[in-house]
Order: structure tokens, then C-alpha cells, then sequence
């Protein structure tokens, strides 16, 4: 700052600073010149003390107490330039010489006092820099609007008594040698006349502003955790565990809690929709339960009804007809054939086709069990007729069938379509006249199923599913033993067998019996096929069913449609019981549970059951099982467990019918003797019978 | 369609006096029944199939409900629960 400003104030305030000087303000500033002489003359009321005190001299009180002459006595003293401190023997290495040298030149100034001052010369560079700047304040002053009006006077008075001569002067000397520079600067401000100025706002009224959400929606949700549902849990659990561990042992866990929700949904969904194919299985039971219902006398009758009459008739049995099984698409096709499963027990097999030669159309396979009887399990329609089947006695969901047209199929119970799995065809050795027979045989030594048929084309034919495909082998022609053996006769009517039934021996693989539509029955072996083993003479007519005996290794039966029944040991030639039904025979089966137990079917509708052990020359059961006379009795299948028997009609009809407590008489208890079963029992039951019969037939021959 | 011609065939048959297709819910999907009779059975069979299921598995976890057969001195009430519907049958048997 400009030191001549303060300086002035300081003056006018000096008198301020003794005490009760206010009254005599006035006077002080008007003469100063004059100050000290009126103070010191004038004013001896007030302030005489002060100035007469200052004048009497203050010793120190160390002050040395000198005498005149002590005090009067001179000391001469010589000052010189010389600083008497100041080092005398300085060096300093010497590069050049490569020496310490003594520096000649010592420094003899000792300050002993120093203090900067802060008066300018006026006319040096630093004083005009400080006077041009208050006097470009000055001159500008005016222009900027914004500084106060107190502040402008201010300068203008400073600016009128000292600065604008000098400034003047400055700037007719620098003339415009300086940019606006002092614009820049800052404005400092006024410490003496300064106000502050503030000013409050209005103050705005506080308001409340609120709204009101709608509430989340809640539920309560409230459930009891069982003990099945914690192991349900934990099922699902290692469900998922292990099928994430087949899949990728790297997927991640958060992954799977995210498929779960969305599965769901997914059946939430589902069940919206009316899809009501889920309830299939159930509506399959349902049937079943309202059958039995229905048919509750039936299914009663089947499980306990023993006919109490039968004490009373001593030998004669009777059948309790059951269950009738039809279904309205195959009303007016013949049963062609039946079979039971090997494995379920109520399931049998149905073909139906016709035996009218001259009437030959579809064929149907159906499979119906015992727990409905009003409606087939199984469904497949044929275009052509159904002759023959068997149920594969391993996989019971094969079943073969053998058509009118000569061709053999395979049907899949598994597959739900209606077309059979494997179809033989033109091509593959399919048999040129009505296939007759078939049957299953033991998987070959590559474990291929294999089948064998018949067919009235002579020809029986192995076939053998290699890879999905029906691989076929004739095994014996018959026509070629046919004409030898008929050539002598002179019949060229028979130039070729016609095949019509044939069955494998239980024990020997390679044993079978083959039944001819002349009526002779030919023993061969599947290793010779040129040649047959023995052939007997059996029927007139043809032979519709030949079957060894279940129990008795040698014994097989055959019947035929020239009315006849005969039971042969396959060593003779001759038959060892003939039995005349009065009508041709459709079929024959021996009964699972004895071996002298069979049961034939005759066309005029009645079924026939033997008991060799009780009776030899007469059914002890004669029955007419049909309800029209019309209907013929085409087939008859025992049940392999249950004592019932089914049997075919040409209408379509089957009928399931149980055999009385005579028809299945054990051998009597005899006291303290136990029951014997088992085959060798049912052997030597059927032996000592044919040892009867053998003896007088040998006898009269000799 | 075989789903279909099985439950026509047991409406078919005879004594059947209704059949009725419950979803998990509850709630009747299907019927040949009235109204009013058809969620009056429905709604009960199905609490009362799932307390009979309940009663099963809690003996044995491992073990679950597969029929139920409710008779009464004028019906024969079957219930089969499958795992998402409910079929329940109503039949006469001694009609």
C-alpha cells in the first residue's frame, strides 16, 4: 500500500492516544507546529508531570560508580578497516598447481546491524510501478459500475491530493507501454468503509406430498410336511443328481434349480388343457374293475365254483361254460386259431379267418384277457385270413401268424401300430398255399428267433429274423415223398403232401410230427430232409392237429376230420386208442396238468373230454358248448395253470369254459400212502394203461 | 382317440352311471353326469383320494395309492388316480 495514507490517519489519531485529551481535539489539529510549546507553557494542569518526570536522567542500577578523573580520562582508540575476527590463514586447493594455497583476499565486512525498509524512492522502478497502479485504480474507477459509491470517493480524494500528479507524470513517461493489466487484478477491498450486504429469501412453505401403493398381494401358505414327501424329496433328488451326472459333470448347480420351476410350469400348463390321454392306463384298470363287476357271478364261478353234482355222477365231468369273448368286427370271421400266452396267464391269442374256401377275406389277430371279456386287448387287423399263431414262450409279446394268402408275419405287442413288425414276402420263400401251421422253436446257436411253418404247398419252412429280416430255409419238401409213396397206388392226384399240422417233440430238437391233408402223419428230423423217419397211415381225411404228450416222451395224439381221435406211441405202427366222435374233429389238446387227460372239438358243436385212466373208450365229459347247432367248434386250448379251457367257434365266438372236479381228477389217496405228482407219476400212470392195451392188441396178432 | 373309446365303452357298459375326469385340483374336466353331481363327487372323491394316498404313503413311502373302491349299499364308487387326473366311475353292480 501506498505508505503516505496510513501515515496521514496515524497523525490525525495520534492525540487519541492520551488519556482525557477529547476537549482539546480541536485545537491539536488545527496548528501542530505549535504543539509542544503550548503543551509544555499551557497545559500544566494536566500533563506537567509527565514532562518533568522524563526529563530526570534513569541510572542502571549496575551502572559503575566513576570518578571525576576516571571519568575525564582518555582512551585512545584506532579503528581501522581491519576486521580483527576475520580469518587470516585460509586455503583452498588449487587444481591448477595441484596445492592448498592461502587465499590472499579475506572478506573484513561485519555487519553487525541490518533492517530492510519499506520506503520507495519515488523515482526509482519500483515506486513508479507502485504510483502507476493507483492512479490506473483511479482513472477507472468510474467505469466499473459494480464498485461502490463510498470506495470511488475514496480513491478520487487519494487520488486528487497525491497520486494523480505523480500519475500523470508516470504516464506521459510509460506512456501506453502497459496493457490493461491492472483489470485483472484484483479489487481489494475497503477495510475501513465496508459493509456487508445479505438479503434473505423468501422462505417457500413446506408442503406434504404422499400416495398410496396397492398392496403386494399376499397369500397364506400353510402345509405340513409328511414323511413321504421329504423321501419324494429326496428321490427327486437323486433323480436329478444322477441324470446330471450322465449328462455333464459340469453343469452347474444353479442351472438345475432353474429347470425345476420351469417344468412346473409347464404341467401347470398342461393340465389346463383337456388332454385326457393321461388317464389312459387308468381308464384301461377302470374297464377292467366295471367288467368285473359286471361279471362278478362269471369271475366267482371261475375262482370258486366246484359243481357239487359231479359226487353224485361218479365218472362224468362237466364244463361250466364262463365267459364268451367276441368282438364286433371279427363277428363273422372263424376262429382259426388260439393260443395262450406263456406268461400271462389270462392273455390268449386269436386268429380269425375262415375255413370257406370259398369265402376268403380279411383276417384279424385279436388278444384278449380273461379281466375283459367284453373288448380285445390287442387289435390288428389282416388283409388276409388269420390260419394259424404261437406266442413266442420267451418274449411273450411275439406272436407269429400265418396267413391264407401263404405268407408268415411276426407281430409286436410292444409296437402300438397295427402293421406286423416282420412280413415274409414273395420274394423270401413265402409259402404258396394256406400256412397251416407255426411255431416258435429255441433261438438258434446265434441266438436268431426262429419259426417254423407248414403249408399245403408240401414245403415246411424254417425261418429264421436275422437282423430285421425274415430269413427263410425249407426244411423238407413233401412233395418228393409224397409221389414215391403214392406212385404205387397210382394216384396222381397226390403228387405233392399238402401239410396241414405238425408239432415238435418236447425233448429231441429234431423230432417232429407232421400231419398231411391225405391223411398220414410222417415222423422226420429236421437233419434229414429228403427222407422220413417213419410214416404211419393214420386218418382218411386230413389231419388236423397232431401234439405229443406233455408227460410221456413217445405218446402223441392226432385227430382228424374222418371223425377220429387216435393216440399213438410213435415206435408203433399202429395206433393205441381209437376213438370215434361222430363227427369230424376239429381239434385236439392234452391237458397241462395229466397226461391222460385231452380234450377234442367236433363241427357239430360239442367238446369232447377224455380221462384215459378213468374211462379208455368213452369222453367222460360229451358236451354241446355252442348255442346254435350251426356253429362249429374249430379249436380248443387248455389253460396252462387254471382248469378252464377255451374254446373257438366259426362265428367268431370264444368261449371260455371250466372243467368240473371230475374232468380234473388226481389218482385217489390211498391211506398211509402220500400223494405222488410229478411227471414220473403221470408217466407210469399213462404206461400202465398202454401196457393194457398193448397186451390184447398183441396177443390176437399173434 | 383310444382314451376316448375306452371311457365311451365303459359308459357303455352296463350299471355305469357316470364317469367323471378330475385334474390335480380338483376341478372336474370331463363328465358324463350333471352339474350339480359331478363337482359334488368330484370335489370329495378328490380329498378323499388324496387323504387315502396320503394314508398309504405315510405307512410306506415307498408305496403309493393305485386304486380306490368305495361300496356302498346302491353303488360302486372306483377311483382311479393317475398321476395328474383323477377317473372316477360310478357303477350299479347289481343292476
Amino acid at each position: 500500500m501506498p505508505p503516505k495514507v496510513p501515515f496521514k490517519r496515524q497523525q490525525s489519531q495520534l492525540p487519541q492516544t492520551g488519556p482525557g485529551i477529547k476537549p482539546v481535539q480541536s485545537r491539536t489539529i488545527k496548528s501542530t507546529s505549535k504543539k509542544r510549546d503550548e503543551d509544555a507553557s499551557t497545559e500544566v494542569g494536566e500533563g506537567a508531570d509527565e514532562w518533568t518526570t522524563a526529563k530526570t536522567l534513569i541510572k542502571p542500577p549496575d551502572q559503575l560508580e566513576l570518578t571525576e578523573a576516571e571519568l575525564k580520562e582518555e582512551f585512545t582508540r584506532i579503528l581501522t578497516a581491519n576486521n580483527p575476527h576475520a580469518p587470516q590463514n585460509i586455503v583452498r586447493y588449487s587444481f591448477k598447481e595441484r596445492a592448498y594455497k592461502p587465499i590472499s583476499y579475506v572478506d573484513q565486512l561485519a555487519i553487525h546491524f541490518s533492517l530492510d525498509g519499506n520506503l520507495l524512492l519515488r523515482d526509482s522502478d519500483e515506486g513508479r510501478r507502485q504510483g502507476a497502479r493507483v492512479s490506473l485504480e483511479a482513472v477507472l474507477a468510474p467505469v466499473e459500475s459494480t464498485v461502490m459509491e463510498a470506495e470511488e470517493t475514496e480513491v478520487k480524494e487519494e487520488g486528487s491530493k497525491e497520486d494523480i500528479p505523480t500519475a500523470a507524470a508516470e504516464e506521459a513517461a510509460e506512456g501506453e507501454e502497459r496493457p490493461p493489466q491492472p483489470l485483472k487484478e484484483q479489487k481489494l477491498t475497503n477495510q475501513f468503509n465496508f459493509s456487508e450486504r445479505a438479503s434473505q429469501t423468501f422462505t417457500n412453505p413446506l408442503r406434504e406430498r404422499a400416495c398410496q401403493m396397492e398392496p403386494p398381494p399376499r397369500a397364506t401358505f400353510s402345509a405340513s410336511a409328511n414323511q413321504w414327501e421329504i423321501y419324494d424329496a429326496y428321490v427327486e433328488e437323486l433323480q436329478k443328481l444322477e441324470k446330471s451326472k450322465e449328462k455333464e459333470k459340469q453343469k452347474p448347480l444353479v442351472a438345475k434349480k432353474e429347470d425345476k420351476p420351469r417344468g412346473r410350469k409347464l404341467t401347470s400348463l398342461e393340465s389346463q388343457s383337456d388332454d385326457v390321454t393321461k388317464v389312459t392306463k387308468a381308464a384301461k384298470i377302470v374297464e377292467r374293475m366295471v367288467n368285473q363287476n359286471t361279471f362278478d357271478d362269471l369271475a366267482q364261478d371261475f375262482k370258486y365254483f366246484e359243481d357239487p353234482s359231479d359226487e353224485y355222477r361218479d365218472q362224468e365231468g362237466t364244463l361250466l361254460p364262463l365267459w364268451k369273448f367276441q368282438y364286433e368286427k371279427a363277428k363273422r370271421l372263424a376262429v382259426t386259431a388260439i393260443c395262450w400266452n406263456p406268461k400271462y396267464k389270462d392273455l390268449f391269442a386269436v386268429g380269425h379267418g375262415s375255413y370257406d374256401f370259398m369265402k376268403q377275406s380279411r383276417g384279424m389277430l385279436l388278444l384278449y384277457t380273461m379281466k375283459n371279456p367284453s373288448f380285445p386287448e390287442y387289435i390288428f387287423s389282416t388283409e388276409s385270413g388269420i390260419m394259424c399263431l404261437d406266442i413266442h414262450n420267451d418274449h411273450p409279446y411275439l406272436v407269429v401268424v400265418g396267413f391264407y394268402d401263404g405268407n408268415v408275419a411276426i407281430y409286436n405287442l410292444k409296437k402300438s401300430h397295427s402293421q406286423p413288425s416282420y412280413k415274409s414276402c414273395a420274394k423270401s420263400g413265402k409259402h404258396t398255399d394256406p400256412v397251416w401251421q407255426v411255431k416258435w422253436q429255441k433261438d438258434d446257436l446265434d441266438n436268431n428267433l426262429n419259426f417254423f411253418s407248414i403249408s399245403s404247398d408240401g414245403r415246411i419252412v424254417s425261418w429264421t429274423l436275422v437282423k430285421n429280416e425274415l430269413v427263410h430255409s425249407d426244411v423238407i419238401k413233401l412233395s418228393v415223398d409224397g409221389t414215391t409213396k403214392e406212385g404205387p397206388e397210382g394216384l396222381q392226384l397226390h403228387t405233392i403232401g399238402c401239410g396241414t399240422s405238425f408239432d415238435f417233440h418236447k425233448k429231441m430238437d429234431y423230432l417232429f410230427l407232421v400231419g398231411t391233408e391225405e391223411g398220414k402223419i410222417y415222423k422226420c428230423s429236421k437233419s434229414y430232409s429228403s427222407q422220413f423217419l417213419d410214416t404211419f397211415d393214420a386218418h382218411h381225411m386230413a389231419v388236423d392237429a397232431v401234439s405229443w404228450n406233455p408227460y410221456h416222451m413217445k405218446i402223441f395224439i392226432s385227430c382228424s376230420s374222418d371223425w377220429t381221435v387216435k393216440i399213438w406211441d410213435h415206435t408203433i405202427k399202429t395206433p393205441m386208442f381209437i376213438f370215434d366222435l361222430n363227427s369230424a374233429v376239429g381239434d385236439v389238446a392234452w391237458a397241462p396238468y395229466s397226461s391222460t387227460v385231452f380234450a377234442a372239438v367236433t363241427t357239430d358243436g360239442k367238446a369232447h373230454v377224455f380221462d384215459l385212466s378213468i374211462n379208455k373208450y368213452e369222453a367222460i365229459c360229451n358236451q354241446p358248448v355252442v348255442a346254435k347247432k350251426k356253429n362249429k367248434i374249430t379249436h380248443v386250448q387248455f389253460n396252462p395253470i387254471y382248469p378252464i379251457i377255451i374254446i373257438g367257434d366259426d362265428r367268431g365266438h370264444v368261449t371260455c369254459l371250466k372243467l368240473s372236479p371230475n374232468l380234473r381228477k388226481m389218482p385217489k389217496e390211498k391211506k398211509g400212502q402220500e400223494i405222488r405228482k410229478g411227471p414220473e407219476v403221470e408217466i407210469t400212470k399213462l404206461d400202465n394203461l398202454l401196457n393194457l392195451v398193448r397186451e390184447p392188441a398183441n396177443k390176437p396178432a399173434k | 382317440a383310444e382314451v376316448e373309446e375306452t371311457l365311451k365303452r365303459i359308459q357303455a357298459h352296463k350299471g355305469v352311471i357316470g364317469t367323471i375326469v378330475v385334474n390335480a385340483e380338483g376341478i372336474p374336466i370331463r363328465t358324463t353326469l350333471d352339474n350339480s353331481t359331478t363337482v359334488q363327487y368330484a370335489g370329495l372323491l378328490h380329498q378323499l383320494t388324496m387323504k387315502a394316498r396320503s394314508t398309504v404313503r405315510d405307512i410306506d413311502p415307498q408305496n403309493d395309492l393305485t386304486f380306490l373302491r368305495i361300496r356302498s349299499k346302491k353303488h360302486e364308487i372306483m377311483v382311479a388316480p393317475d398321476k395328474e387326473y383323477l377317473l372316477i366311475v360310478i357303477q350299479n353292480p347289481c343292476e
